[in-house]
């Protein structure tokens, strides 16, 4: 299942300067495809993207994620002294557990920040941030 | 107690919470002094030093050597956030032992509120930012240190049924003793319904469970027992100490409700030859109420998921079982970015009996528990009286 992808949207969010593992993962996002890494010779999965297994310091492969997962924890952020963050506050930030097993952060759009919930299924979309990249967003797939 | 024992001999703080009339390197020259006038003894005896700063990495490590005219066959700029010190004092221990050194200085300093103001907790990146590693995977959806800490509380609620009066209760009983500290940054009396009433930072925090943001600084000094019992003070043993990882970013934290407390704590314990029973006052890291409750279950004090109900309790309170943060903690009196040094001076003053009001009766041994980044990387160290 591909994300959807939002273009030509300003990006006023930090600027991503990722080297060339962590390039691909956002190029892959600005595709609609959302990475993880799996080990072939241990099925150990991991997020973030690492040069090797933490499992078994062999080498890793990327694997793409259903972008299916749920609320594993989350915040409701109310106070933040940096744009563009203080100008979206309430928001809310989750740990997503994916249904692959591994976790990603991010924030959760697309529903009023007191209906966010731990154990709430959410589904994963990406905003284009430039340079033929994409970040991954969440929001409730219910 | 056998010759190459280490002990703590000193320990000096700097001027806190406002001091916009000193430098981070003020800071430390000041912890320095003072720690050296209370331990007794010469500069020119310290042959080892250690330091940590928000700068990080052992570059600063050698030029504070350097800039204090410290010659030392050992040096180490450990560096894992809030809990350097507590891996300082682990390091240190085992040097003094192996004889790689007699003398050891450990040092603080930092003027964080003078030069940044109260932007800690909750400034995070700028937007124009740019970010890289395993910041990318976090940095876009504006987390403040906060809401770190934010999920974890969030975490153990689900899990446990803990509350935010539990919680409360940890940031007023620990206010009381800051009543107690003229040099607290905040001493008038709160309670738990003060906290609740006061406006939240990010979900389930309020502002009340975030330590203050302050200047400070401090400094201890480590030696043998034998060169101890030329000295003026009474030296404080270092039972056991220990320390562990289990992430840096709060992303990577396996369990959102444990710390590697779990592992190094107990391991602490055994090296000490104490269990958690015999611990008479704990000075905890407490960078937000929720610290302190996790930290509190990884003790052993109680078992995971029932720190709220121990806490409920008043166990922590100026004289209850197991008094936290006698001298008004991170929470009340002084936070200036790294706070485990001064988790070690206070237990060293508490085993002295020089605390004053906030003394805990006959305290004998105590624990100091400091947590690093985001309960990421956690230092124990047990002490005890002779």
């Amino acid at each position: 299942m591909a994300m959807e992808v939002v273009r030509g949207r300003t990006w006023e969010r930090p600027q991503l300067a990722p080297g060339a593992l962590d390039r691909a993962f956002f190029e892959a996002a600005a595709r609609g495809e959302l990475l993880y890494q799996r080990c072939a010779a241990c099925d150990h999965r991991q997020f973030y993207p690492r040069l090797l297994c933490t499992a078994c310091g062999g080498d890793i492969d990327w694997a793409t994620a259903s972008g299916r997962g749920v609320v594993h924890t989350f915040t409701i952020v109310r106070q933040h002294g940096q744009p563009p963050f203080k100008g979206e506050l309430p928001y809310a930030v989750a740990m997503v557990e994916l249904e692959e097993g591994v976790r990603m952060m991010g924030t959760v759009t697309g529903c009023p920040v007191e209906r966010v919930r731990i154990g709430m299924p959410v589904e994963a979309y990406a905003i284009e941030c430039g340079d033929g990249m994409a970040v991954p967003f969440w929001r409730p797939s219910e | 107690m056998a010759a190459r024992d280490p002990v703590i001999v000193g320990i000096g703080l700097s001027d806190a919470p406002r001091a916009p009339h000193l430098d981070s390197l003020g800071h430390h020259v000041q912890a320095i002094q003072r720690a050296l006038a209370d331990a007794g003894l010469e500069k020119r005896a310290i042959d080892g030093y250690l330091c940590s700063g928000m700068a990080g990495g052992i570059a600063e490590t050698v030029t504070m050597a350097e800039y204090l005219g410290i010659d030392h066959p050992y040096v180490d700029g450990t560096m894992t956030g809030g809990s350097s010190f507590e891996f300082h004092v682990q390091h240190a221990a085992a040097a003094i032992r192996e004889g790689l050194c007699d003398t050891v200085l450990v040092s603080y300093g930092s003027d964080l509120l003078s030069r940044s103001g109260r932007t800690l907790g909750t400034g995070g990146f700028r937007g124009s930012a740019k970010v890289t590693g395993a910041e990318l995977y976090s940095a876009p959806y504006g987390l403040p240190i906060v809401g770190g800490y934010a999920l974890v509380a969030q975490r153990h609620m689900h899990e446990f049924g803990t509350t935010s009066e539990q919680l409360a209760e940890i940031a007023a009983g620990v206010r009381e003793f800051a009543g107690l500290n003229p040099n607290a940054m905040y001493r008038d009396p709160i309670t738990a319904a003060d906290v609740l009433a006061s406006r939240v930072i990010a979900d389930p925090l309020h502002l009340l469970d975030c330590c203050v943001v302050s200047d400070g600084g401090g400094a201890f000094l480590m030696t043998t027992a034998e060169r101890a019992r030329d000295l003026r003070k009474p030296a404080v043993r270092v039972l056991g100490a220990a320390g562990a990882q289990t992430h840096w970013n709060i992303s990577q934290m396996p369990d959102f409700t444990t710390s590697a407390g779990a592992t190094c704590i107990p391991e602490a314990f055994a090296r000490a030859g104490v269990q958690p029973r015999d611990v008479d006052t704990i000075q905890f890291y407490d960078s937000f109420t929720i610290t302190v409750l996790v930290l509190l279950e990884d003790a052993g004090f109680c078992k995971k998921g029932e720190g709220g109900a121990f806490v409920a309790q008043e166990n922590l309170r100026r004289g209850g079982r197991l008094p936290l943060n006698t001298d008004g903690g991170g929470l009340s009196a002084c936070h200036s970015g790294m706070r485990g040094l001064f988790l070690i001076a206070e237990a060293v003053r508490q085993l002295r009996g020089e605390a004053g009001a906030a003394q805990v009766p006959d305290a004998r041994v105590a624990l100091a528990v400091g947590s690093g980044g985001w309960l990421s990387c956690i230092g124990a160290v047990v002490l005890g009286r002779e």
